[in-house]
């Protein structure tokens, strides 16, 4: 390994050249920064598991399919990825993301007749608002957020069966808002949002490694920087190639689903906020020790109430997707399995629950993982108890696959 | 390296009293801290050090008595009136994030910006530029986590975020006090290289040994009140066990 002296600092720079830039990568994780390896490893494998057990799990229609279920579990862990940083939960989002659906759908009824985009403003405003509460009551009263979440669990559950009725549903007949899950994007369209997202990758993944490597920091070295960019390009043509295979049985379907692309703009925003912004680091550091925060000068109940305004808000696009996919919404929504599965998704994904550790990628990635098992095991026709019990195993595997990475970390 | 009278010190307290209900925590406190040296303030558990800090940091406004900064009054009404003077206080608890890394950590709460983003490569030169010029050498990466780090290069991450804040003054609560022999040296040898760079250091320990290694002022405390500074060459351990259990000595430096 290339050892040389930072002339301005005095400092020793180590590594250069890729071997040993991934040596170094690879001796994290060896210490137990697993990062989102895990995960990964575990959605290959049970992506192999699968399709050994039937032959249309790896299909190109299952695949698109796989991704359109998992929108919802994936929208509702990043949700919970916000609270889970801090250390807290939110045990309300399957009834805020009720609330949202409820609020889309009974809007844009021909009988109120409100445009699409104003229904979803109305329903993503009042889970904010509803955010914004939960987050006061716990920062102003001090209430511990399992409480005042678990009241929100009941009390919008409530609020949502009160205004459907007993039994009662609502019928989505909106054409874009059925098609934000079932529409696609035309052929073109998809290589398009491609090639632009892998271009505008490209260009602020170069620009900040060569700007690490012009002031002399350790920075991953120039075909490392290729590597990555790569790699993204061969990731979305991946992608794409699958969405735009025929995947109709009857007439031909193909395209990009709509949604796929709303989670993932959702992801990159959020992952921004989390990763380059000042708001984002607060959020890790009250996570992580909330005491130095405060002697930071770090306004904790700001930070605490954005966070649960940002989980619900989040719910709230869960829920508009939740509502276009069934074309309706109706007292059968489960909340209470949603936020289960929520919580068990960003934590598969590999989000600590003791707060300061996760990413909102890993709420994305646990989200695959539970939509995977759902979908597998239905193809293979097991029963809804048995997709219970096998995502309860999953779970507790991730959990100890974190205990145990952590026991290698440098003890504290 | 000790005050004249032309220049006033860089902290005086002058009569400073705190009482909280019937307890008197301190008793007309008078001390001097001095830039460009390290002063000691030594005492039994209870003596008022950690509360005497704390007026000094802000965190508690003394209940009479006067805070001079570089001979000016001043009044401090929160910890950030404190650090805006240039005071940093670094507690025993040091107030890191373990899931944050040495350059996060040392610019928390006063992040660089660029273009609204976190200036990750400038915040990162100037903390591996601060750790340098502290001669704090053996941490590896600033961007490994706290975590990572042993009980010395935590102490010396405190201290180089103090720092850091331009800061005049550094105020440390037993900094060696859960370190090895090893660590202790090296953090002792950080605290006497940010008096030789010009700060102003005021050091609380009840470790008498490393206090007569470090010190070049000595403050002793007992029952609320200083009863006694000295310059390191007229102090000896006994002297220092003798005022700190009885608040006077007999003894002459050996």
């Amino acid at each position: 390994m290339a050892v040389r002296t930072d002339p301005d600092t005095g400092r020793k720079v180590t590594a250069q050249g890729a071997g040993a830039y991934l040596g170094l990568a690879w001796k994290r994780v060896r210490g137990g920064e697993t990062g989102v390896l895990p995960v990964v490893g575990g959605l290959i494998l049970v992506s192999v598991i699968f399709q050994s057990l039937n032959g249309n799990f790896l299909t190109a229609g299952n695949l698109v399919n796989l991704l359109v279920q998992a929108a919802v579990f994936a929208l509702l862990s990043m949700a919970e990825v916000f609270v889970l940083l801090l250390g807290e939960i939110d045990l309300s989002v399957g009834y805020v993301a009720g609330i949202s659906a409820v609020a889309v759908a009974w809007l844009a009824q021909p009988q109120v007749g409100w445009p699409w985009w104003a229904a979803i403003l109305v329903a993503l405003g009042a889970a904010t608002l509803i955010g914004l509460l939960h987050g006061t009551l716990i920062t102003r009263i001090g209430l511990p957020s399992f409480v005042v979440t678990l009241a929100g669990l009941l009390f919008w559950q409530g609020v949502m069966l009160f205004v459907l009725g007993n039994g009662g549903a609502i019928l989505i007949s909106d054409t874009v808002l059925v098609g934000i899950s079932s529409g696609t994007l035309p052929r073109l369209g998809g290589w398009v949002v491609a090639i632009v997202v892998v271009a505008v990758f490209g260009v602020i993944v170069w620009r900040r490694d060569a700007r690490r490597r012009a002031v002399g920091l350790t920075a991953p070295p120039v075909s490392l920087t290729i590597a990555k960019i790569a790699a993204c390009a061969v990731g979305g043509a991946a992608l794409i190639l699958l969405a735009n295979a025929d995947r109709g049985r009857l007439a031909p379907v193909y395209g990009l689903p709509w949604v796929v692309l709303l989670v993932a703009a959702l992801l990159v925003v959020w992952a921004y906020l989390l990763g380059r912004r000042r708001f984002g680091l607060y959020v890790y550091a009250v996570g992580g020790n909330a005491e130095a925060a405060r002697r930071a000068g770090i306004r904790l109940s700001r930070i605490r109430t954005v966070a649960f305004l940002l989980c619900s808000l989040t719910s709230g696009v869960a829920g508009v997707v939740y509502a276009s996919r069934l074309r309706s919404i109706s007292t059968s929504l489960d909340g209470g399995t949603l936020v289960l599965y929520a919580v068990a998704g960003a934590v598969i994904g590999g989000t600590s629950l003791f707060g300061g550790r996760g990413k909102m990628l890993h709420g994305v990635l646990g989200g695959l993982v539970i939509a995977a098992i759902d979908n597998g095991m239905g193809l293979l026709g097991f029963s809804a108890a048995a997709k219970y019990m096998v995502t309860a195993l999953v779970l507790i595997v991730a959990v100890t696959i974190d205990a145990v990475a952590r026991r290698r970390r440098p003890s504290t | 390296m000790t005050a004249t009278s032309e220049t006033p010190p860089l902290l005086r307290l002058r009569g400073v009293s705190k009482s909280f209900g019937a307890v008197r925590a301190l008793a007309d406190v008078d001390l001097d801290v001095p830039a460009g040296a390290v002063t000691a303030l030594a005492g039994d558990n209870g003596a008022g050090k950690s509360t005497l800090i704390k007026c000094i940091a802000g965190i508690h406004a003394p209940d009479s008595g006067d805070i001079l900064w570089e001979g000016k009054p001043v009044t401090l009404r929160g910890p950030s009136d404190a650090a805006a003077l240039g005071i940093q206080t670094v507690y025993q608890d040091l107030a890191l994030c373990d899931n944050l890394d040495i350059v996060q950590n040392m610019f928390l709460g006063r992040e660089r910006l660029r273009r609204g983003q976190l200036d990750d490569v400038a915040m990162e030169q100037d903390a591996a530029r601060t750790l340098a010029d502290l001669a704090v050498t053996t941490v590896g990466s600033v961007r490994q986590t706290v975590a990572s780090l042993s009980g010395g290069q935590r102490q010396s991450v405190a201290i180089a975020k103090a720092v850091l804040w331009e800061s005049r003054l550094v105020v440390m609560d037993e900094p060696t006090a859960a370190l090895g022999v090893a660590q202790t040296s090296m953090v002792l040898e950080l605290v006497r290289t940010l008096a030789r760079r010009g700060h102003g250091v005021l050091l609380i320990t009840h470790n008498v040994l490393n206090l007569l290694d470090v010190a070049d002022r000595v403050a002793v405390m007992r029952q609320g009140r200083v009863v006694d500074v000295r310059q390191r060459s007229q102090v000896d351990e006994r002297i220092l066990v003798d005022l700190m259990t009885t608040g006077r000595t007999d003894r002459e430096v050996a």
